[in-house]
């Protein structure tokens, strides 16, 4: 069991993408591509493990030490704030959080600003450096909705190429952070399997360099 | 009956360490629950979470449920004794922990020298840490690191304060690319950004990492760090090497540790089991001017080793009837033991407790 590297990815295109990395770099494990509903797939000969889990729970598997390494976006590093290593930044899967409203309105200055998010730690945080006090409103999607349905004033989202904003007659207020896939690895992982994983990193950081 | 049966598997740890701890000379300290609030508020950022349970005392004066020992020994030791104080510790902390940011109570076992620090009392307390995981595990890990490289560092980077904390917590995730993002934004000198970088990767055996942490050196700081890390690291293999890593990402607040500072990990556990380091800078805001070095053990933690449920409540079920005198269970019940075997006497079979076998008294018996 401890000499296989456990590797937790997030289901959907990103996750897809990291995998084709990985088997190129001689982490195969041709078991995945099969069309089944498992969640748990070995290749003794590569001697990887990898868990498809859903994107916001990858840091959490990784924290917990049930995955050596991982893949996750940095919006849900910056909103969960997981006790893991950060090793690399792949540079794919990028996009922004920003703040986003109504087209042609401002920010409201003069009173509380309602703001529908499903990442409340990082609007907090980002409304609290710029001294603003805030409602939060948990969503957990369709967040565009909220601004048009006069619920909120403003969102905090993820952005990627602006469509689904422009169709709603939205547009970004201001952008928060960039966004992009991040290598993670577990502390006490990292430790008791430092080789693997510093080879599976250097072999990453040289494939992306190019 | 042997006491491995009788104690959890947390309870045996904790005599265990008490026990390495007092063969070097240390003395149990005992505390009381509360510490006055303003200790904390003072040394907010020495504590590991802001969250403080406070409450009133009957004259009104303002208390906390301690979230950390350290202070408190810290707090109440004389300054500039001539002899060296070593005391241990096992009490309960407060602290918010954990996804849920609920308020936990977690039990803590640790250890402090305060008094004039030299190269043996550090190493005194690097060889017990490492005795203290050997103790929870086979399967561990010591990593050593010095704050002074990362001060030194940071001094000749002349990065104001928050950026220095930023780039001090990054190193702590070994956080390589936004290291650089920070230095680019605000013009550090690319060579000593690289430094930065290098350091919040090295990771290994000190064979393999002291050469490297050499050319790190920039400055007086840095240089002084470097060369107290060797003193220890040459005086520690005398004991074996073995389990002993190098990693300058164990960092602690800059602000109260100043020297060595270690983490112990075990595998299956996640996170450090063990943290300490030599926190003089403590003291020195407490208004002493001793040296300070200790660690505590998180032992909570040992939750993820315990796997000990599978063991039965008793050996044998003994089930009696109503028409069985007491007495003759009390005496049936007194040979069983005498036996060396757990007894749970009861009127019906019970479901809610393992047994490994039965035996029946009375009439249906």
């Amino acid at each position: 069991m401890s000499n296989f590297i456990n590797i937790a990815l997030p289901k959907g295109r990103l996750g897809e993408k990291v995998y084709n990395l990985f088997e190129k770099l001689g982490y195969g494990c041709p078991a995945l591509l099969e069309n089944t509903r498992k969640l748990v797939f070995e290749d003794e000969q590569n001697g990887v493990r990898y868990f498809w889990v859903k994107p916001s729970d990858v840091a959490i598997y990784v924290e917990t030490g049930v995955a050596d390494v991982g893949v996750v976006g940095k919006d849900i590093i910056l909103e969960q704030n997981p006790d893991v290593y950060e090793l690399l930044d792949l540079g794919f899967g990028k996009c922004r959080m920003a703040v986003a409203g109504k087209k042609g309105e401002m920010l409201p200055l003069d009173r509380t600003v309602k703001v529908a998010t499903k990442f409340p730690n990082i609007a907090k945080r980002h409304f609290a450096s710029k001294s603003r006090e805030i409602d939060i409103i948990k969503l957990n999607g369709s967040i565009e909705l909220a601004p048009i349905l006069g619920m909120a004033d403003v969102i905090v989202d993820i952005v990627e190429t602006g469509t689904t904003l422009k169709e709603n007659n939205l547009e970004v207020y201001e952008d928060i952070v960039n966004i992009s896939a991040r290598f993670i690895a577990n502390k006490t992982g990292f430790r008791f399997k430092t080789e693997e994983i510093e080879l599976m990193k250097s072999k990453i950081e040289k494939e992306i360099a190019q | 009956m042997s006491t491995n049966n009788t104690l959890s598997f947390e309870e045996r740890i904790s005599m265990k360490l008490a026990e390495l701890f007092t063969s070097f000379g240390y003395k149990k300290f005992k505390m009381s629950k509360f510490e006055e609030y303003d200790l904390y508020i003072e040394n907010k950022s020495f504590l590991k979470s802001e969250n403080i349970i406070a409450f009133n005392d009957p004259t009104g004066k303002l208390l906390a449920l301690k979230p950390d020992v350290t202070l408190s020994i810290a707090k109440n030791t004389a300054d500039r004794e001539t002899e060296p104080r070593r005391l241990f510790y096992s009490e309960n902390v407060y602290r918010v922990s954990g996804n849920m940011h609920e308020f936990k109570e977690i039990p803590q076992i640790g250890l402090e020298f305060i008094g004039e620090v030299d190269d043996y009392s550090l190493c005194e307390v690097l060889t017990i840490a490492k005795k203290a995981l050997a103790v929870i595990s086979d399967r561990y890990v010591l990593d050593i690191s010095h704050m002074g490289l990362l001060i030194g560092l940071l001094e000749a980077t002349g990065l104001p304060y928050a950026e220095r904390e930023e780039i001090t917590a990054l190193i702590g995730t070994k956080n390589a690319h936004e290291i650089r993002r920070i230095c680019n934004e605000n013009g550090v000198a690319p060579d000593l950004c690289e430094k930065i970088v290098t350091l919040a990767g090295l990771y290994g055996s000190m064979d393999k990492i002291l050469p490297l942490a050499e050319k790190l050196v920039v400055n007086d700081t840095t240089a002084n760090a470097v060369n107290e890390l060797k003193t220890i690291c040459h005086i520690l293999r005398a004991d074996g090497s073995h389990n002993l890593n190098i990693d300058f990402s164990v960092v602690s607040d800059i602000s109260y540790y100043n020297g060595i500072t270690f983490r112990g990990f075990v595998e299956n556990v996640p996170g450090c089991i063990l943290s300490g380091g030599r926190y003089d800078n403590l003291l020195k805001k407490l208004g002493k001017t001793s040296g300070a070095v200790g660690f505590a053990v998180y032992m909570d933690l040992l939750s993820y080793l315990n796997k000990e449920s599978g063991n039965f409540d008793a050996d044998v079920l003994l089930i009696y009837d109503s028409t069985t005198p007491a007495e003759v269970v009390l005496s049936t019940v007194a040979d069983l033991r005498a036996e060396g075997l757990r007894v749970f006497a009861s009127t019906g079979e019970c479901k809610n407790i393992k047994y490994k076998k039965i035996i029946r008294i009375g009439e249906e018996g």
